[in-house]
């Protein structure tokens, strides 16, 4: 068991170490120097000194050696400065993505959970029934195949415009402000159903597939076997199976946990909803260098806590990594 | 399996064949579509905006007045061709990291997986934001380029798993006894053994590209110049395609990706049935 | 020994085959034997023989297999044709099966005593209320008590099986098979297994026990009762001792001299083996399955051969058709 965590968190600490140092390294090494074009244009904005002061953009300064401007880079890093943000200027990027963080949160948490829960649920079912199994696989490979945002797009025609029940951009309605009133909460609910639902509903027919496959297998396994040639019940078995078939779930959760962020990025942009994915959009069309990377750099940090997180939840729930002496299953 | 065996199964797995049609179907519209289409130029401004499908426009027109039928095929390619070079490379990269790293073990083996486990771990996109967003001029060569140096990690890990297991079968040892050179070892016995497995992960690579290029393209780090799918839905999403009630805009680009994707899918499940005895219908 | 004893398993023609693209593979072809009470009937044949499929197909019969026909009679009841939920009460409680697989038998994310436990509750029983009877058999087969809090991966092959063992006789069934359970193991091994077994058999803790096996020279140390099977038909059922000293059915007899023995130098005298290869059983046509490689074989052998009486043994052979030794 120590050995797959320590195995883990090096990789993290590398990963992290590695993301970082391309953070860095790549708008200085891209032809056509970025670098400068960003300075020159802080040049021109009112209050320049202030942010020729970010260090930030000391960190750029193309007079000091390489390795003190990397060094620099990290210091700022741990002083949580991303930098100014042009598009939102002069709000320091930090702020920026922490305001928007909380938008995406609220929509990723519970699709990933709930889809999860659900769609492995599903699989499970659907590798019972003989015809109910031909008509679901075709609907969840659609479903799995759909790009994130397209999905949205559809459910936002579908029930935004055809049947004009749920609002299609914004958090909430514009007249409206944050409060925790019965009002705003609904509003927001309103403005929350479509994005979380077409993460949710794309998700759920990745999980519904895979758990089907894998309940498969795991009903043909011996011990599947062993079990029914000693009198078991279906349920038995079946319940067995489960257990055993989620593990390599958790696994894919964890691998799938960077395409889902990135999914729910683009989701966002589709509904106009104000998460990191939407501010990325803008920071992109203004090319907003500094968002870019803060977002970058932020997206990676929640990737590998999160992996991190389902990690530790993998080793709860399979015995074999305590007791086993290797350190992969 | 002999070669007979496996065209039989093949040519009699229902969902082969519909993947082999719709794909046949595909490559035609992408290939003819730019000839059949009454206007040669995707971003020429042709005709009235708004304008939903009608028999000048098959596929309507968008807020400029560009014809999508057009669009579409010309995106069509461009999709295409990103599944194949950006699935093929980043296939070949994949296989021959996976490949390297599990037949040699030892040092390159735990250096390389420990490479592979961080670019894993980082979300493909976030990658290719980085990469694309400084890049000055981006086409559809790039962005394939740099989409195939991306994707090949998981490739990498399952051939690698593929190759110890295969490595330690008995067939390997019998052709080192007989001191054959490595290099035919491998080609001469692994090989063919994966084979069926590396097509498979081809096509979940192509359409993993085809994906990517899409995503990349929605953000607005697709090719400067040109269209493809993601670029339609890109405009379409800025200029509010379906608060205007535009579907033949917003929809359709999306739902050929999705097409194709799930029918890569599909070919999959297929192919999977067709190497694996016991998931066959009888 | 006053009586007869009783039969607990009676199996008359039966027949199992598998499905294929091609057609049937007619592994179990009109097979028929009975086991009597507190009787070892050793099972033995080469690969392919059918063994397997018999064992396998008496307690647990999955696709592709296939039940064609004839009978196996336990308690009264043809378990072939039984539904599931029938056949659910008289597995593990009155027939039971040491598969094969042992080794990976046991749910490995689940603790052995929590199988256990399971398994009971199928059957309206419960850890607690047999926990001092599986320490009991643990102690049989050489296990601590501590392997009941472990799981599986953390107990060695050999370990596991034994495991297994105690496991599948925890019902007391009428009938035990055992299918090719010393086959991966070394001498030693293979004789505790024996051991084992015959420890078992004297507490009554299996009615009967029919033992699968491609290794006549284990069979030698444990059975009663014979039965050799040849391509997918029995070719002959003898007591023990007889077959040894004076093995009736052709193949028998070739199979024993191809066995290497002690005392026997050969560099001088060679082993002779039996040429050729068993039929392929699919789709296969009437007649004896063994003429091809037979040296005795001769024009009526190619109709089937019926099991003839030999004074009380049983021989599928047209050389016995007069009831006697030819």
């Amino acid at each position: 068991m120590r050995k797959y965590l320590t195995k883990k968190i090096l990789i993290y600490i590398l990963t992290f170490f590695f993301a970082v140092t391309i953070d860095w390294a790549i708008p200085r090494f891209m032809p056509g120097n970025p670098i400068n074009f960003l300075i020159s244009r802080f040049a021109g904005l009112p209050d320049s000194v202030k942010v020729l002061q970010s260090y930030f953009t000391q960190a750029f300064g193309l007079d000091k050696p390489l390795w003190e401007q990397y060094v620099n880079f990290w210091k700022a890093l741990f002083r949580g400065d991303l930098g100014i943000s042009i598009y939102m200027y002069p709000q320091p990027v930090a702020k920026v993505i922490a305001r928007a963080l909380p938008y995406s949160l609220v929509v990723l948490l519970p699709a990933v959970l709930l889809s999860f829960a659900i769609g492995n649920r599903f699989g499970a079912f659907v590798a019972r029934k003989k015809r109910l199994d031909n008509f679901a696989l075709p609907v969840f490979y659609t479903l799995t195949a759909s790009p994130y945002f397209w999905f949205g797009i559809l459910l936002a025609w579908i029930f935004g415009v055809v049947i004009p029940l749920f609002p299609l951009a914004g958090a909430y309605s514009f007249g409206i402000t944050p409060s925790f009133s019965w009002n705003f909460i609904l509003d927001f609910l309103h403005h929350w159903v479509l994005p979380f639902g077409s993460l949710f509903l794309v998700m759920l027919g990745g999980w519904a597939i895979g758990m089907r496959n894998m309940i498969i297998y795991e009903l043909e396994a011996n011990y599947s076997r062993y079990l029914e040639a000693l009198g078991s019940s279906q349920r038995l078995i079946r319940r067995y199976a489960y257990r055993n078939a989620i593990l390599p779930q958790v696994t894919g959760l964890a691998i799938q946990l960077g395409t889902v962020v990135a999914g729910a990025l683009t989701t966002e942009i589709v509904f106009s909803y104000p998460g990191i994915g939407y501010i990325l959009m803008q920071g992109i069309l203004n090319q907003d260098y500094f968002l870019i990377q803060g977002c970058f750099l932020f997206i990676i940090l929640g990737v590998l806590l999160a992996n991190f997180l389902v990690d530790i939840f993998y080793m709860i729930i399979d015995p074999r990594i305590r007791k086993s002496y290797s350190g992969e299953v | 399996m002999t070669r007979k065996e496996f065209v039989h199964f093949f040519l009699k797995n229902k969902k082969v064949i519909f993947a082999i049609c719709v794909y046949a179907g595909l490559i035609i519209l992408a290939l003819v579509g730019p000839y059949l289409s009454p206007y040669k130029d995707p971003l020429a401004f042709v005709g009235p905006g708004y304008q939903p499908p009608s028999k000048e426009h098959w596929l309507g027109t968008n807020t400029f007045g560009q014809d999508i039928f057009t669009q579409l095929v010309y995106g069509l390619r461009s999709s295409l061709f990103v599944g194949l070079l950006g699935g093929t490379l980043a296939t070949v990269i994949g296989l021959l990291i996976g490949f390297v790293a599990g037949y040699k073990g030892g040092w390159f083996d735990e250096i390389l997986m420990m490479f592979t486990n961080i670019l894993m771990v980082i979300p493909t996109l976030a990658l290719l934001i980085i990469i694309a967003a400084y890049l000055p001029y981006r086409g559809v060569f790039i962005e394939s380029i740099i989409i195939g140096f991306t994707a090949w990690p998981w490739t990498a890990r399952a051939v690698r798993a593929q190759t110890l297991s295969l490595k330690t079968r008995e067939f390997v040892d019998l052709a080192r006894i007989t001191a054959r050179k490595p290099m035919k070892i491998i080609f001469g016995e692994i090989m063919p053994n994966m084979m069926s497995y590396v097509f498979m992960v081809f096509i979940l690579q192509f359409g993993g590209a085809i994906l990517a290029a899409t995503g990349l393209d929605f953000i607005g780090l697709g090719p400067t110049r040109g269209i493809s799918l993601g670029i339609m839905m890109q405009q379409a999403t800025l200029w509010n395609a379906i608060q205007l009630g535009m579907w033949w805009w917003a929809i359709t680009p999306g739902a050929v990706i999705t097409l194709m994707v799930a029918t890569l899918y599909v070919m999959n499940a297929g192919l999977d049935e067709v190497f694996n005895p016991k998931l066959r219908e009888m | 020994m006053i009586g007869v004893a009783e039969v607990v398993l009676d199996v008359r023609d039966l027949r199992i085959y598998y499905r294929t693209l091609y057609g049937y593979v007619k592994a179990v072809d009109g097979v028929s034997f009975d086991i009597k009470r507190g009787e070892i009937l050793g099972i033995a044949g080469e690969s392919g023989c059918g063994k397997s499929t018999l064992g396998n197909g008496l307690i647990l019969l999955k696709p592709p297999m296939k039940y064609m026909g004839g009978e196996a009679i336990l308690d009264g009841k043809n378990i072939m044709a039984l539904s599931p939920k029938e056949l659910r009460k008289v597995r593990y409680g009155k027939i039971s099966i040491i598969p094969q697989y042992a080794m990976d038998a046991m749910n490995p994310t689940k603790k052995i005593k929590q199988i256990i436990d399971d398994l009971l509750h199928e059957h309206g029983e419960s850890f607690e209320r047999k926990k001092d009877l599986i320490e009991e058999r643990l102690e049989i087969v050489n296990l601590g008590k501590k392997v009941l809090n472990m799981y599986p991966i953390e107990l060695s092959g050999g370990m596991k099986q034994r495991m297994v063992m105690v496991i599948s006789t925890l019902m007391n069934p009428d009938v035990l098979i055992a299918d090719e359970i010393t086959s991966a193991l070394d001498v030693s091994s293979q004789r505790s297994v024996i051991q084992m077994l015959y420890e078992m058999r004297e507490k009554k803790i299996m009615g009967s026990l029919a033992f699968i096996t491609h290794d006549l020279s284990v069979l030698y140390q444990i059975a009663d009762k014979v039965m050799v099977l040849y391509a997918g038909r029995v070719a002959e059922i003898s007591p023990m001792a007889d077959i040894v000293q004076e093995p009736l059915h052709p193949y028998t007899k070739m199979l024993l001299s191809s066995l290497p023995k002690i005392g026997v130098r050969y560099s001088q005298t060679k082993l002779k083996g039996i040429p050729g290869y068993p039929p392929s059983l699919l789709n296969i046509g009437p007649g004896c399955r063994f003429r091809d490689r037979c040296p005795y074989a001769f024009e009526k052998c190619e109709q089937d051969p019926p099991v003839f009486d030999v004074d009380g043994r049983k021989v599928s052979c047209w050389l016995f058709e007069r009831g006697d030794v030819n």
